[in-house]
């Protein structure tokens, strides 16, 4: 299972392979987290290239073949409410939900860095107008903040990625910028700032490298949350439209079958349930591989 | 004490100002004029200026939200367009609800990641450690609202104990409690209770095992004390941090049981915001955000209230 973060004391000779070369060091011996994004590489892999994998067309609805249990021939996995193939709708679906998964995570961790690069370097009140504006978005729990937002927007795609970045950027401000004003302070700033490097060259050599771990780690925690907010937004109606294939999607659409097929009724929700724990579990392996503590 | 409450106080109000405005303008960044919800797209001007003006949206948008938070303060959250109640009245009876069921989940969260947390903290590395910690990686992980359509699945529909959907029999929302409304709250507040259930055994678990290695019980235990009064050392230690994380979870399911009220149609918050969003139905969705985030607000306060109260080297500081 996790091992704790004191267990892994970090070896010094590794480090003069490079830093992130030790933390793929560490990674191997985190079998949990090898596992996890093995099924990660083939979800992936399931969505990317789904056109050429999946047995038949997402779209092709077909009235004689309604919920078709699991198991029939030519249908795997069976088939949803309007007789699609549910393989086929799943390995679709991946694509949906894992970009509305990945990329608030991402953006937010653009955005989220380099607000925080900027409250925590300038510091004063800078700082001061910086955090506060971000504190509002505390007073709101982060469920509601991106129900509430995305039903302002109205449902779609891209309305729910909005909501979701605007969830996670004041968190990753949070990290980035603690961790710069720490290293701000530092003697060896203090010192490049002496030998004449620019505000920039400072952040982006000396503070940047030291802000990127911990931030990173945070952001990959966050890619459960929003696998499962994102597919929650689906769900209520608020992202993707049908008939387009996402698994939050398609666990309310099949919501009318809970009680003739409830296997198929659940399985998409499955789906997002392992990719979760994966990304949990990845994230984890990573945390302690770059020894840093939560 | 009296002086720290007021900061705290002082501190709050900022906050809760900007959730005010926040819940206003959250409706003009809905595409399209507000009024298109109320009136029809075909209606001659002098009613839809008639509208305009009933509604006060004719004037500019401090004056409109200066106008909104006045009748706010008094207990008036304007009339539900798509019900035609009052907001106030409609928020309030699904706000107990929600309160009702977030509480619940939250104890019964709280109570076994405890339990879990602090067993595991205290043996780690034992099976117990290990059953603890895959399931409380679970709970971070699996999405709420899938977990209780299994639930569905599994007990109402294959084994038949449970209802499946609503708040009471025959689809009534009034609560009382007896064992025929205790059975509909029973799958809802188990799968809203997973999130702090998790959260909690995977804070207390590292908390305790934290304590352990602390000089001070290093100390009691080389006095030759019993390991349950160590325990009750390090118990009394953690309970500040457990209390503001739940606190604070408690606030995040008020807002989070969306998901989980729709999938068991629970007369709740979630279920109010839902119509509100798809009707378009602005003055419910202003009002339902407005009175959650300022629940979740005073709850932020009261945590950092009671805190130092139970912790007293907080107070000093």
């Amino acid at each position: 299972m996790m091992k704790d973060n004191i267990d892994h004391p970090q070896p010094q000779y590794q480090k003069t392979k490079g830093y992130w070369h030790a933390v793929l060091r560490q990674l191997k011996n985190e079998p949990l987290a090898i596992i996890s994004a093995g099924i990660l590489l083939v979800l992936i892999i399931a969505a990317l290239f789904a056109p050429w994998l999946a047995p038949a067309d997402p779209f092709k609805a077909s009235m004689l073949k309604r919920l078709m249990p699991i198991g029939s021939p030519g249908n795997l996995l069976g088939t949803d409410e309007l007789g699609r193939d549910m393989l086929t709708r799943l390995m679709y679906g991946g694509r949906l939900s894992l970009i509305m998964g990945i990329v608030p995570v991402f953006s937010a961790f653009c955005i989220g860095t380099t607000l925080g690069l900027i409250a925590g370097y300038l510091g004063g009140r800078v700082n001061m107008v910086i955090m506060r504006i971000l504190d509002i978005f505390y007073a709101f729990p982060s469920v509601l903040l991106a129900v509430a937002i995305s039903g302002a927007l109205g449902p779609g795609l891209s309305n729910s990625l909005i909501a979701l970045t605007l969830v996670f950027v004041p968190q990753i401000v949070r990290v980035a910028e603690s961790v710069t004003t720490q290293v701000r302070q530092l003697d060896y700033i203090e010192a490049a700032r002496m030998s004449g490097s620019s505000n920039l060259s400072i952040i982006r050599v000396h503070i940047l490298a030291n802000v990127l771990g911990p931030v990173f780690v945070y952001a990959t925690g966050l890619l459960s949350v929003s696998m499962i907010l994102a597919s929650g937004l689906s769900f209520l109606g608020l992202g993707v439209k049908p008939p387009e294939p996402e698994w939050g999607l398609m666990l309310n659409t099949l919501r009318s079958a809970i009680y003739n097929k409830p296997y198929i009724a659940a399985l998409p929700g499955g789906f997002i349930f392992i990719t979760s724990i994966a990304f949990n579990l990845l994230a984890d392996g990573i945390r302690s591989a770059m020894d840093i503590k939560k | 004490m009296l002086s720290y409450i007021l900061k705290r106080l002082l501190y709050a109000l900022p906050i809760a100002l900007s959730v005010t405005v926040v819940s206003f303008m959250l409706v003009y960044l809905a595409p399209g004029d507000p009024l298109n919800a109320i009136a029809p797209a075909d209606a001659p001007a002098d009613v839809i200026q008639a509208l305009k003006s009933a509604y006060g949206l004719d004037k500019p948008i401090p004056i409109q939200y200066g106008l909104w938070l006045w009748r706010a303060l008094h207990g008036d959250l304007g009339t539900s367009i798509s019900s035609g109640r009052a907001v106030l009245g409609e928020v309030l009876g699904a706000v107990s609800n929600t309160f009702m069921l977030a509480t619940i989940a939250s104890f019964i969260g709280v109570f076994i990641g405890c339990v879990l947390g602090a067993l595991a903290g205290y043996w780690r590395g034992s099976w117990i450690d290990k059953i603890a910690t895959t399931l409380s990686v679970i709970g971070v992980s699996i999405p709420h609202y899938w977990l209780g359509l299994v639930l569905t699945i599994i007990f109402s529909i294959t084994l038949g104990w449970l209802p499946a959907m609503g708040a009471g029999p025959g689809g009534s929302s009034e609560w009382v409690w007896d064992y025929e409304h205790l059975k509909y709250l029973v799958l809802p507040a188990v799968t809203l209770s997973v999130i702090p259930m998790g959260i909690i055994t995977r804070t207390v678990r590292a908390l305790v095992a934290d304590m352990l290695e602390q000089e001070f019980v290093i100390a009691l235990r080389a006095r030759g004390l019993s390991s349950l009064v160590v325990f009750r050392h390090v118990a009394k230690n953690t309970a500040p941090t457990v209390l503001a994380v739940t606190g604070l979870q408690i606030g995040y399911l008020m807002g989070g049981s969306i998901l989980v009220e729709t999938v068991f149609a629970w007369p709740g918050t979630g279920f109010l915001l839902n119509t509100a969003i798809f009707q378009r139905d602005i003055p419910l969705l202003q009002g339902t955000l407005l009175v959650l985030c300022m629940i979740f607000v005073v709850l932020n306060l009261l945590v950092d209230i009671v805190q130092p109260l139970i912790d007293p080297r907080m107070g000093r500081t």
